[in-house]
C-alpha cells in the first residue's frame, strides 16, 4: 500500500508524525482541507477524501506561555522557571493545528506575536525507552 | 420547534458553602446541604413524594472521588429512590445540561416536577492532577501533547483578543476586581474578599514581619506584582477561577403545579444549548464562542426576549477573558466592546448590567460540575430579592440570564429568567 492509501484514521496520522511528515486530508468534491484527518468532509458530507502533505509553514493564531503544565511537560523539565510555549497555527493551507512553539524565549511572551511566521518542527521526546515525535513549531 | 410545550417555573433554589470542603464535605454531604437550603426557600415546603425525578449535573467525580454513577446516590440520599436519577455531563456545564433536561422532561409532560443537582469535589486530587483531570474537557489527542492546559487554552483565546480588539492585561484585571468585590458579599462564596482587602493584608503580613514592605498604590499594581503569578501568558493566578468543592439544587415545576408551592414562581422561558469542535484549532474565529452564541440565539428566540432586555445575568467567567468574551458573545456588547462597559463600571453591582453578582467563578469558586446550577441559584436569589448581605441589586429584577460554557467552549447553556 502506497503512503497515500493509508486509512483515513489517526493512528496513520500519527504514524506521519512518527515519520516527521505533516500530512493534511484534502476534500476532492469541494477542496476542503483539514488537519488534523477526517474521513467525513463536514463542508460537503463528502467521503472522497484524499492525504495531502502540508508545506508545515504558518502563522501564529493565539498563544500562551505555560508555568503551571500538563504532567508529561512537567514530565519534560518545564515549570515555573521554565515556561513552554502553545499555539494554535494557521497553516498556509489554510487548516489551523495546535502544537508547542519552540525557538522563541517563553520567559518574554511581549517577544512572541500572533501573526509571527512559523515552520513545523518534529519534537522527539524519550519516554519510558520509546521515542515519541509531536509536532512543534519554530519561528521561520 | 423552539417551543416548551407547558411553561416550566423555578419554585426553590439553595447552595452549600462553597470551598475547598474535602475531606469535612464530600459529595454526598455537600449535596443533602445544598438540598437544606433550596427546600427551605419553597414558600409551602415540598417533600420527596412531590418530585418526579433528580437529574444530577457533574463532571468527573470519577476522576476527582473515584466514584462513577452519581445519579442513584445523590437521589437515594434524599429520599428520591427508586425515581429516575440520571446524570449528565459536559464538562464546566454539566448541571447547566441537568437543568435544561429537566425543563424539557417536564415541558414534554413526562414529569412534573424535578430536583436538579450540581456537585463537585475537587480537592480530593492535588492541584496538578485537578490540572490533569480538567484538561480531558479539552481535545487529549491533539491539543493535550502540544501542551495544552485549561488556562493555557483561554490564554491562547486572550492572546487572539488581544490581537485583534487591542485588550489589555489591566482590562482583565478589572473582571477580577469587580467579581471580588461581589463574593466579599457573598456568605457562600469560597473567597469572601476584595482584590484590595487580600493586598492590605499582604502588606500588613509583611509590615509584621519586617521585610521590604511594595509601594503599591492600587490594586492593579499588586496584580502587575510577583504576588500575582502567571500561570499562562496573559493569564495569571487572579485571572483565573478557584478549585472549588461545592453542591447546588434546584427544583422545577410544570406551570399546572406550580402555584402549589409559591405566589412568586421564577418562569424559565428560555433555554438553548450549542456546541462547538473540542479544539480551539478546528474553529473559525478564535475571539469568540459559536456554542454561546448558538445556545444565547436558541433562549433569546424561545423566550421572545433580546439582549437589551437581560437585566442581570451570570456568565461563565471560569477565566477572566472568559467574562469578556460571552459579554460579547450573548450579544450584550459589540465585539471589542464589553471592555469599555467594565472599564465605565457598567457591569457592577450598581451598573446598569450587573454581571456575575455572585462573585462569580473567581470569586464564588468554580465547583465544575455544579456551576450550572448555582448559576441558577444566584438569579434566584437576586429575582426574589433575597440574596445576602449587601449584594442584593437596587432594582426589581423582572428578567435575567445564566451563561455556563462547557470545557474551553464545546459545549454551552443559555437560560432566561422572567418573573
Amino acid at each position: 500500500m502506497s503512503e497515500n492509501e493509508k486509512d483515513l484514521t489517526i493512528e496513520s496520522y500519527l504514524e506521519f508524525l512518527r515519520n516527521k511528515k505533516l500530512m493534511g486530508t484534502k476534500c476532492k468534491d469541494c477542496g476542503a482541507m483539514y488537519v488534523p484527518v477526517r474521513k467525513l468532509c463536514i463542508k460537503c458530507n463528502s467521503t472522497n477524501m484524499e492525504w495531502i502533505e502540508m508545506s508545515g509553514k504558518g502563522e501564529i493564531a493565539a498563544f500562551t506561555t505555560i508555568t503551571v503544565g500538563t504532567p508529561f511537560f512537567v514530565e519534560k523539565g518545564y515549570g515555573r522557571n521554565k515556561p513552554y510555549c502553545f499555539s494554535v497555527i494557521t497553516l498556509q493551507e489554510g487548516p489551523m493545528v495546535s502544537g508547542q512553539l519552540v525557538g522563541v524565549d517563553e520567559s518574554k511572551p511581549d517577544t512572541i506575536n500572533v501573526g509571527m511566521p512559523v515552520k513545523a518542527t518534529f519534537l522527539e521526546t524519550e519516554l519510558k525507552g520509546e521515542t515519541r515525535v509531536d509536532l512543534g513549531f519554530e519561528p521561520i | 420547534m423552539g417551543k416548551l410545550a407547558r411553561k416550566v417555573a423555578l419554585v426553590g433554589a439553595g447552595m452549600c458553602k462553597f470551598g475547598r470542603n474535602f475531606p469535612l464535605k464530600r459529595n454526598p454531604d455537600m449535596w443533602v446541604d445544598a438540598w437544606i437550603k433550596a427546600v427551605e426557600t419553597v414558600d409551602n415546603g415540598i417533600e420527596p413524594k412531590d418530585i418526579d425525578a433528580c437529574y444530577v449535573g457533574n463532571y468527573s467525580s470519577d476522576l476527582f472521588n473515584h466514584q462513577g454513577h452519581l445519579g442513584p446516590q445523590m437521589a437515594n440520599l434524599v429520599g428520591l429512590t427508586p425515581k429516575p436519577a440520571p446524570r449528565f455531563e459536559g464538562a464546566c456545564a454539566s448541571s447547566g445540561i441537568a437543568l435544561r433536561q429537566a425543563i424539557i422532561a417536564i415541558a414534554s409532560g413526562v414529569h412534573d416536577i424535578i430536583a436538579v443537582s450540581g456537585v463537585e469535589c475537587m480537592t480530593e486530587v492535588s492541584t496538578t492532577q485537578v490540572t490533569d483531570v480538567l484538561a480531558t474537557a479539552s481535545d487529549t489527542l491533539f491539543e493535550y501533547p502540544a501542551g495544552a492546559t485549561f488556562p493555557g487554552l483561554y490564554a491562547a483565546v486572550a492572546s487572539a483578543h488581544f490581537h485583534k480588539y487591542g485588550t489589555t492585561a489591566e482590562d482583565l484585571m478589572r473582571v477580577g476586581i469587580k467579581n471580588h468585590e461581589n463574593g466579599k458579599e457573598n456568605p457562600y462564596a469560597q473567597m469572601q474578599s476584595s482584590i484590595k482587602e487580600m493586598m492590605q493584608k499582604k502588606i500588613a503580613r509583611l509590615e509584621k514581619e519586617g521585610k521590604d514592605v511594595p509601594d503599591w498604590k492600587d490594586e492593579f499594581d499588586y496584580l502587575k506584582s510577583a504576588s500575582n503569578p502567571i500561570i499562562a501568558s496573559p493569564l495569571r493566578l487572579f485571572d483565573c477561577s478557584l478549585i472549588t468543592d461545592g453542591a447546588a439544587c434546584l427544583f422545577l415545576a410544570a406551570e399546572d403545579v406550580a402555584k402549589k408551592y409559591t405566589d412568586t414562581p421564577i418562569w424559565i422561558t428560555g433555554t438553548g444549548q450549542g456546541s462547538a469542535a473540542l479544539s480551539l484549532h478546528d474553529r473559525d474565529d478564535l475571539t469568540s464562542f459559536i456554542a454561546t452564541k448558538e445556545s444565547a440565539r436558541q433562549a433569546y428566540k424561545m423566550s421572545g426576549l433580546g439582549p437589551k432586555d437581560i437585566q442581570i445575568c451570570e456568565v461563565h467567567d471560569c477565566f477572566t477573558i472568559a467574562e469578556i468574551v460571552a459579554m460579547e458573545d450573548l450579544g450584550f456588547y459589540e465585539k471589542g466592546k464589553a471592555v469599555e462597559a467594565i472599564k465605565n463600571g457598567e457591569t457592577k453591582r450598581d451598573g446598569i448590567l450587573p454581571i456575575n453578582t455572585s462573585g462569580g467563578l473567581k470569586s464564588k469558586g468554580h465547583p465544575v460540575g455544579a456551576t450550572g446550577a448555582a448559576h441558577a441559584v444566584e438569579i434566584f436569589k437576586q429575582m426574589r430579592g433575597i440574596a445576602e448581605r449587601n449584594r442584593q441589586v437596587k432594582f426589581d429584577v423582572e428578567r435575567a440570564m445564566t451563561h455556563n460554557l462547557g470545557g474551553s467552549g464545546g459545549t454551552c447553556v443559555v437560560h432566561i429568567y422572567q418573573k
